[in-house]
């Protein structure tokens, strides 16, 4: 899974070269991405962010080594115990070590939440291009299934349905999770590929006779790549937030399985009398959801300088009142990549 | 106008009814009701249970279709069918609606003012104290879910209590103001209203306020409010007349959808503090594996989300007057 990280963490490697690879020379790649990578630098919470979210997976993956408890392992001289020397964060009301479980827990929770990003991510943009690109009637169609899947209450549907994959792996879960949190951006995509799709390089590779898949995938979405890299580091943050709070109730990771969002349902029946059952995995959760929506801020100010976030508009102001009138053109097409990642926090 | 909104009303509807159908088909083919009376002790006798389920229309060997057919005619006649206690759903709904506006209206109304008001002052004072304390706090609050939020503040209040019941954190109203509605009744229910109402506050100041500030921070730097300024305007009116008006109507739709449909979203709220309301329903009936339950609140939160689409695009009609031109 860690292969996974790095294009949904980091602006570097992975996913801007093939946006850049069409047409244009080496130079020009290296050059703009130093210039994503030193602006991003230049960010201090989100440099702060990209260290804790780190920390956070070197904590789940090398946490468990550090403690010589397992997080199934009961110690029955330990009952909620509190936080010492031992027991680094206490004990549960079954002896299980707190940080072995919570580690345990906060694995899942950023597998799944990695997975549902790019998942979703993947969804949206396939659907959007595909339905504005093909326009008529494929794209009513799709539009459609939008709405419905809007209109279509997602928390009780992925509840109803999470008995039928109870004892199943919880990758079901991963794809139940996804299918429900790609349709804002979806929309996003698809009135993005609308103005695209009349552009010379598009027009010019269709008229060469490149079939339309490959126009999607190789010159429609690597021209929004950093919308979409953008959306998947929300997407990520809010599918951590809805595992945990699909697992609180009992309706998503299942038992042999833990995720943070079961480790805390677990504990707060004792929440009131032993707090720490409850803060040390919450903690967790809430630096989850901190650290990436500080990254996330951070990569839409590096990657789309013209985007309404606040910290763009700071460098702007710095940069004196010439730049002003520029924004003026792309003022439509820098603001939606810049809603987006806010819609969808609305849709968890 | 009036075409475009009956266009929208008529695809509305047609979503409500495909979305409620493929609730109800969703949760006849993966609830198991029978589970629930088998579990009984002392054992009911199989036929029993069959003729129980038959009688609610919950029978797992029915085929879907002839479920779903008796439920649609049954909720076309005002009848939303038997919970899977054998009350009236109707009666079950119709309370629950009661004890989620309760909670909501309060909330709803300080939340989304107070959001706007924070995001709009923050815009104006960008990078001051107030703003990068409301933004960091925002985004604390925002990286929360709902049920963090809930549990933390029942644990500060239970340290603030200390003992004593002042800050009551389960229920709506103690048993012996059942139905009371005096001045203790009052006082009871507001102690119990304080902390689910302030969980609902948080989340939804911290979340309008996001999108109110980047909205203000856009209509800051405009013409139009220079031009405001440039003809006399004191800097609060040119404010408040010109750049709030403008700024808030990109919110609209959000702030009504988001009103409108914490009628069912507000599930961990009322799960954490015991209200026996809508959101509550959502998930115990899953749990109880209540067919027509789920069915029912499907169906209310598709309805919810076409009230919600058309009183925005009202809403924002009438805030909008370049729309109503068109």
């Amino acid at each position: 899974m860690s292969v996974q990280l790095p294009p949904a963490t980091e602006p570097a490697p992975g996913p801007i070269p093939p946006g850049e690879a069409d047409g244009r020379t080496a130079k020009a790649r290296t050059s703009r991405l130093r210039l994503t990578v030193r602006r991003f630098a230049r960010n201090r919470l989100a440099l702060f962010g990209l260290f804790l979210l780190v920390l956070l997976f070197l904590g789940a993956y090398g946490g468990p080594f550090l403690t010589k408890w397992d997080y199934q392992q009961h110690d029955f001289l330990n009952f909620l115990s509190s936080p010492s020397g031992d027991h680094w964060w206490g004990t549960t009301q079954g002896g299980v070590d707190l940080f072995a479980l919570t580690m345990r827990g906060l694995q899942k929770s950023l597998i799944i939440g990695l997975l549902v990003g790019v998942l979703s991510t993947f969804l949206s943009a396939t659907v959007g291009a595909f339905a504005a690109y093909f326009g008529g009637w494929t794209d009513r169609v799709l539009m459609w299934i939008v709405d419905l899947l809007l209109v279509m209450p997602s928390f009780l549907i992925v509840a109803v349905l999470s008995p039928s994959f109870r004892g199943s792996t919880w990758l079901v879960f991963v794809v139940l999770l996804g299918a429900f949190s790609w349709m804002i951006t979806g929309r996003v995509v698809r009135s993005m590929t609308f103005t695209l799709k009349d552009r010379e390089f598009v027009k010019a590779a269709k008229y060469m006779g490149v079939p339309a898949p490959v126009i999607i995938f190789r010159h429609i979405l690597p021209s929004m790549a950093s919308m979409l890299i953008i959306d998947t580091v929300i997407q990520v943050g809010a599918a951590v937030i809805g595992e945990s709070s699909l697992s609180y109730f009992g309706f998503g990771v299942q038992a042999p399985d833990v995720s943070l969002g079961t480790v805390i349902a677990d504990n707060t029946t004792n929440a009131s009398t032993y707090p720490w059952l409850f803060f040390f995995p919450a903690g967790c959760l809430v630096l989850i959801g901190l650290s990436i929506s500080f990254v996330g801020d951070g990569l839409r100010d590096a990657l789309d300088p013209n985007a309404a976030g606040a910290k763009a508009r700071s460098h702007r102001k710095k940069s004196g009142k010439k730049q002003q009138p520029k924004r003026a053109p792309s003022a439509t097409a820098a603001a939606v990549p810049a809603q987006t990642p806010d819609a969808q926090e609305t849709a968890s | 106008m009036g075409r475009y909104l009956l266009r929208r009303l008529a695809n509305y509807l047609v979503l409500v009814v495909v979305a409620a159908a493929l609730t109800y088909f969703l949760a006849g083919l993966s609830l198991n009701p029978r589970a629930k009376f088998e579990g009984r002790n002392p054992p009911l006798p199989a036929s029993s249970i069959t003729k129980t389920l038959d009688e609610y229309n919950m029978n797992p060997d029915t085929p879907i279709l002839s479920r779903f057919g008796h439920w649609a005619e049954d909720v076309v006649h005002g009848d939303l069918g038997k919970t899977i206690e054998g009350d009236d759903v109707n009666d079950d709904f119709g309370r629950r609606v009661g004890v989620s506006t309760r909670l909501l209206l309060l909330a709803t109304i300080v939340g989304s003012l107070g959001g706007i008001a924070v995001g709009a002052y923050g815009a104006i004072r960008q990078y001051r104290l107030f703003d990068r304390f409301s933004t960091l706090a925002s985004f604390f609050v925002l990286a929360m879910p709902v049920f963090v939020i809930g549990v933390a503040l029942k644990i500060g209040a239970t340290a603030l209590n200390d003992g004593s019941q002042t800050i009551k954190v389960l229920g709506e109203y103690d048993p012996q103001y059942a139905g009371q509605w005096n001045f203790d009744a009052l006082v009871n229910r507001a102690q119990h209203m304080l902390l689910p109402a302030l969980t609902l506050i948080i989340m939804q100041v911290a979340l309008y306020s996001r999108y109110q500030r980047s909205t203000m921070l856009d209509v800051l730097g405009s013409d139009f409010l220079r031009t405001a300024r440039a003809k006399g305007l004191r800097r609060r009116k040119a404010l408040v007349k010109h750049g709030l008006r403008t700024a808030i109507l990109p919110v609209v739709p959000l702030l009504v959808y988001n009103i409108v449909l914490l009628f069912t979203g507000a599930t961990f709220t009322e799960k954490t503090f015991g209200w026996h309301g809508m959101g509550e329903l959502l998930v115990d009936s899953i749990q109880k594996q209540d067919v027509n339950s789920v069915a029912t609140v499907g169906l209310f939160t598709a309805v919810l989300v076409l009230i919600a689409g058309l009183l925005s695009d009202l809403l924002y009609a009438a805030l909008d007057p370049r729309v109503r031109v068109r």
